[in-house]
């Protein structure tokens, strides 16, 4: 049935094409712009990337040039701060993955509630997420976590304890705090708006056989969110590969390289190091490590995209 | 369902309480912009005081917080539009007139999103220095432009697949050129979907901070790299650091509220509905 009617809309469609398409001018003006400019953006920058990882090229050593084969890459990976960023890197993302995921269903759960006001506690809610990375970073940094000043040290003060100096004592700690609190909001606006789409009488009809709200939410909310968690896992791994404001704002990397990740490093390499070689070959590694996720996550997409 | 009172009491306590929770850095960054340097930093921290708007204008007095403010809006403004002319034809190209390739070029226009910044840093550097795009607004809104444009052309394409085909053929029938069509009766018809996409483009651009760290330094900085500049020991001072935080957020927290259910569509590819 769904195959017959879907057959004849393509005929149909088909039909409309050829009849009207002998009038159409081609498309191919329309749609070359963009997928030209998108073309160069990907492949020119992808391409000199890679050039330069296989080459010497410092800008402060400018007499040194050449092939360098696997040279920078051999510097790389003996290079002890870069299994350190690489480590870092996946403390943040997994960190806040967990933190993010878990804490926005609940989030959605509790916010697909009526109460009074939901509205509005919503709009709050889902604030942090439009504020910029630099104003998210500094406003914690300074107001909240500051030992003397800020307001967590007031309160560790008020119920008798020690304040926290949080970027010298648990400078990754600090950081995937507020990476976490930009994040939250994202997964809760996604997670929301699919907690929303649940068929209301499939609920209805379990909550009749008996079925009380932990088991509801493990047997029919979790099942029909799984899609859309994978899909909030995904995209924001790719963003969270590339941290970078948060940090260089905080903790430009320390104390020594507890808070350095891979974006970090590859920033620190090219632009206070000047070593062009070096830091394209760390540029490969966070690009191969971004595809790993991305090749799912266009799979993801593909399977809803109706064309 | 029915629920009781103590468990209806309960939701309404959790859920205005996280909100409050989650939302109080950015009430904290407010208030603390109207009071004095000394208020900021006083223990206990002041809930009530005098407020003053002295620190608004020592921040303008201090740094040109309007040329970083324009800065901000020139850029994100024109990246948006640039964005907008490239992916509007190419958007009603694919919604209109598919063919066998549409399927594969829109997923792969997606997949370029993907590709890490920091990845071709190196390379985007190096041109924009020989080019002498280096703090120009020019050269950042070509990169947010090329930035959002797979978004851009994306939403744009889900927007222009409602509209019926029927309407835009009477359109044709009646002589109507392509850009006839697109420009009296596509553009009019997806308005809203159109507003959405730029809105979101723009909150995208105003808050980007990975290229406006890397590639701007004074000229061309948007507000992004001047809050930055806060950063600095010397820069410790928590009402100037608010005034100019509040200033930066407010209008983007603004369009964002606006924008919630397009954010979603457009920041996941319609994978989530």
């Amino acid at each position: 049935m769904a195959s017959a009617s879907s057959s004849t809309a393509v005929a149909e469609r088909a039909a409309r094409e050829t009849i009207v398409g002998s009038r159409t001018p081609s498309m191919l003006p329309l749609m070359a712009p963009s997928v030209i400019v998108l073309l160069l953006w990907m492949i020119v920058p992808l391409v000199m990337t890679l050039w330069f990882s296989f080459e010497y090229y410092n800008l402060l050593n400018p007499a040194t040039t050449g092939f360098a084969g696997l040279d920078n890459y051999r510097y790389l990976v003996t290079d002890p701060d870069f299994w350190a960023s690489l480590i870092n890197t996946l403390v943040l993302v997994g960190s806040v993955l967990v933190i993010t995921v878990v804490l926005g269903t609940l989030l959605a759960v509790l916010y697909d509630q009526p109460f009074p006001g939901r509205g509005v506690a919503r709009l709050l809610a889902v604030a942090p997420f439009f504020v910029m990375p630099t104003v998210s970073a500094l406003i914690w940094k300074n107001l909240m976590m500051h030992p003397i000043y800020g307001i967590i040290g007031f309160l560790t003060r008020v119920v008798g304890l020690a304040p926290v100096d949080w970027f010298a004592e648990y400078p990754m700690l600090s950081v995937i705090i507020i990476v976490s609190w930009e994040w939250l909001p994202f997964a809760l606006l996604i997670l929301l708006t699919a907690v929303q789409s649940l068929d209301h009488e499939q609920r209805e009809a379990a909550r009749m056989d008996g079925a009380g709200p932990i088991a509801q939410f493990f047997f029919i909310t979790l099942p029909h969110l799984r899609r859309a968690i994978s899909v909030v896992i995904m995209i924001e791994t790719i963003f969270l590969l590339t941290v970078f404001a948060e940090i260089f704002v905080t903790t430009a990397g320390g104390p020594g390289n507890a808070t350095t990740n891979l974006a970090f490093l590859i920033y620190a390499r090219a632009l206070l190091q000047f070593d062009v070689g070096g830091a394209s070959a760390g540029g490969v590694v966070a690009i191969v490590l971004a595809n790993v996720v991305a090749f799912f996550l266009v799979r993801s997409i593909a399977q809803r995209l109706e064309v | 369902m029915k629920q009781s009172l103590a468990q209806r009491v309960l939701i309404a306590v959790l859920g205005w309480g996280v909100a409050l929770v989650l939302f109080f850095p950015i009430f904290w960054m407010v208030l603390t912009s109207f009071k004095t340097e000394g208020a900021a930093i006083a223990t206990p921290p002041e809930l009530f005081f005098k407020p003053t708007l002295a620190s608004y204008a020592e921040v303008q007095e201090r740094a040109n917080y309007v040329l970083f403010a324009l800065n901000s809006v020139v850029i994100s403004v024109g990246g948006t539009l640039l964005a907008l002319a490239f992916a509007i034809p190419a958007a009603y190209a694919m919604a209109f007139h598919p063919t066998h390739r549409t399927r594969g070029t829109l997923l792969w226009m997606l997949s370029t999103k993907m590709l890490p910044p920091v990845g071709v840093l190196v390379p985007i550097y190096l041109m924009f220095r020989t080019l002498g795009l280096l703090d120009t607004r020019t050269g950042l809104i070509a990169i947010y432009a090329l930035m959002n444009l797979p978004i851009v052309v994306w939403m744009l394409f889900t927007f222009f697949k409602e509209v019926p085909h029927d309407i835009l053929e009477a359109g044709r029938m009646d002589g109507a050129r392509v850009w006839g069509e697109v420009w009296f009766l596509l553009l009019p018809l997806t308005l809203p979907g159109v507003a959405s996409t730029g809105l979101l483009s723009l909150i995208l651009c105003w808050n980007e901070a990975f290229w406006s760290l890397n590639l701007t330094s004074s000229g061309a900085a948007p507000l992004t790299t001047f809050i930055a500049s806060f950063s600095s020991p010397e820069g410790l001072f928590f009402a100037k650091l608010s005034a100019a935080s509040t200033i930066a957020v407010a209008p983007i927290l603004i369009f964002g509220w606006l924008s919630q259910r397009q954010l979603v569509r457009g920041l996941t590819f319609g994978a989530v509905k």
